[in-house]
């Protein structure tokens, strides 16, 4: 235990920091670094050349992937079955000969910091608005800029269910993001 | 014609470029399109500023010295993990 109060005083701001930026929720960030912890004096892994914040880094990334999968396994089985690449709920944002229905606009990243962080706030509670699976997996790839392939097999779905999820949360996430900054 | 594809096909090759390289036929599909369509530019720069922007929001998060556990929070996970490591 002695080891946990030392992680935690010395290293425990840092991981807390790393998993909040990945999982963007405070609950969740903390039940992380909890997890790592637990993981961390269970295991007699720790090999004294590498350093402690670094072996508990290592830790801390699976259970960041760990918390993902369950978040998307805990979504009705049938709704992830239902993906499907010619699903046709897309056609929401496009007419039957494939034209959009709305036009994406110019859409740029504010120079000034005040209006910047405004935008990142707006993107922050679009983010928020997807569907918790589709938020998930669209973390893992834009946030965290994991692998496709690790994606899917940690997810244990296809190539094809990912891309169709991935594809509908930017469609979503642009759609949000477009009503909710219009300036200019 | 084979190389004219519909916004909607865009779209669809836009974001899996962001994930995969693109196959030649996709990459000169959607060059040609992307010449010829200014919605679907605008669409492509959007998914681009989005992707940038979450990764600057990471960053920014890690790099913030204000965000700490806060000694509450400590003291829930000592607790926590005495209680679960008997």
């Amino acid at each position: 235990m002695s080891n946990v109060n030392d992680w935690l005083n010395e290293h425990g701001d840092y991981l807390y920091r790393f998993a909040l930026a990945r999982l963007r929720d405070p609950h969740q960030a903390e039940d992380a670094v909890q997890e790592t912890m637990l993981a961390a004096i269970k295991s007699n892994n720790f090999e004294g050349d590498s350093s402690a914040r670094t072996w508990l880094t290592g830790i801390l990334k699976h259970k960041i992937i760990d918390l993902q999968r369950k978040q998307i396994r805990e979504q009705p089985v049938s709704d992830l079955i239902d993906f499907d690449a010619s699903d046709t709920s897309m056609d929401d944002f496009f007419d039957v000969k494939g034209h959009w229905l709305d036009k994406p606009q110019t859409l740029d990243m504010p120079e000034n910091a005040l209006e910047q962080k405004q935008f990142l706030n707006i993107l922050s509670s679009c983010m928020d608005k997807l569907p918790k699976k589709l938020a998930a997996i669209f973390t893992m790839r834009d946030v965290q800029e994991t692998e496709n392939e690790t994606i899917c097999k940690e997810l244990d779905i296809t190539a094809t269910n990912a891309w169709v999820m991935l594809y509908r949360a930017r469609m979503g996430l642009r759609k949000c993001l477009e009503i909710n900054w219009n300036i200019g | 014609m084979k190389f004219m594809i519909t916004c909607k096909q865009a779209s669809q090759i836009i974001s899996q470029s962001l994930d995969n390289p693109l196959s030649w036929s996709d990459r000169m599909k959607l060059k040609f399109h992307l010449f010829i369509c200014d919605a679907c530019t605008r669409f492509n720069r959007q998914l681009h500023l989005i992707s940038n922007a979450l990764k600057s929001m990471r960053s920014d998060t890690e790099n913030d010295s204000t965000i700490q556990l806060t000694s509450e929070a400590k003291i829930r996970i000592l607790n926590n993990i005495q209680a679960k490591n008997h």
